[in-house]
């Protein structure tokens, strides 16, 4: 247990954090009766989404508490996702307008 | 170190974590470990998700997933009924989960076994959710390979192949989880993390069951909200 003083939250924090995962699913659900418009909708949700994988990430997984080379090599990695979308996005647009 | 602007030559800094003799992560092995495996489970999804996307925004209709999701109760149709509980269900099993760790780390054996059941019961209860709205769809002809031909599916056969590659990878994630937790639970209870005088498998079980939530927010918002 050579770790084991390390800071670790309260339950206080857990209970909070938990909290807010359930206001930013329901706000999600509600944003998804309204009638607004696809791409506004679209920007909620996505920054929705990202708010909640970061709190997951930040406080349930620790992410926050651990040593800064780690949050880099966990998260950095991550950024090759964009370009995974990045290279697959030019042949799904190019299909969507071709049929306009 | 503020008042003085002094580079900090390259050896200095990386012989400071990583020369040698140090635990540059400051992590133990198994949780380093379980970190890497989530990290590349990260692609495994965002390689679904983006293969997904490419289908759906390339395809000329795609069903509307608030109609196909939708519950039918005391006469109204609930759009995407299903999906909010099974959501609501999952963070709360998160939760516990959080609960869980913090019981191991206070070496609560009593609470940390009480805490891993629940979150294996509200793990057990998505995937009962699940479990129905496979069937229901199965029932309405819809196939990894065929849609049908009327609405809400309109013939759209990639629907069927997103729809149970997605989910379907994502409940074999939790069903693993269940499982796993389980045997921690069992282990925690027999008392041999007390014995070894360290809880950190429960905290590592943690990470994997958080990362299944956490893949859940982004097929939550991309396929059944979209």
């Amino acid at each position: 247990m050579a770790h084991a003083e390390r800071k670790h939250p309260q339950v206080k924090v857990y209970l909070t954090i938990w909290f807010w995962l359930f206001v930013l699913s329901f706000s999600a659900y509600f944003i998804d009766l309204m009638n607004l418009p696809f791409a506004l909708k679209a920007m909620l949700f996505t920054a929705i989404a990202f708010m909640k994988a970061g709190l997951i990430a930040a406080y349930f997984m620790h992410l926050r508490f651990e040593k800064l080379n780690l949050i880099y090599t966990i998260v950095l990695p991550l950024i090759l996702l964009v370009a995974l979308v990045a290279g697959v996005l030019p042949d799904g647009l190019s299909a969507l307008m071709s049929r306009w | 170190m503020h008042s003085e602007t002094r580079a900090v030559p390259l050896e200095e800094v990386l012989k400071s974590d990583w020369g040698g003799g140090k635990s540059p992560f400051a992590v133990s092995w198994g949780k380093l470990m379980m970190w890497l495996f989530i990290l590349s489970d990260a692609f495994i999804f965002g390689g679904f998700l983006t293969g997904y996307g490419a289908l759906r925004i390339s395809s000329e209709k795609w069903p509307d997933p608030g109609k196909v999701f939708a519950l039918h109760l005391f006469g109204y149709e609930i759009p995407l009924l299903l999906i909010a509980i099974m959501t609501f269900v999952l963070i709360s099993s998160s939760g516990f989960m959080a609960l869980a760790v913090n019981a191991a780390y206070n070496r609560d054996k009593k609470r940390t076994v009480i805490f891993l059941l629940l979150t294996c019961l509200f793990g057990l209860t998505f995937l009962g959710c699940q479990a129905y709205e496979w069937s229901k769809l199965i029932l309405e002809g819809l196939r990894p390979w065929f849609a049908p031909n009327h609405p809400p599916f309109d013939g759209v056969r990639n629907f069927g192949a997103c729809f149970f590659t997605l989910t379907g990878f994502h409940g074999m994630h939790v069903l693993t989880g269940v499982i796993y937790l389980s045997i921690i639970a069992l282990r925690v209870a027999k008392g041999i993390y007390e014995r070894r005088g360290s809880y950190e498998a429960v905290e590592i079980a943690g990470l994997y069951w958080h990362f299944v939530d956490l893949v859940w927010v982004f097929i939550f918002t991309f396929f059944y909200l979209f």
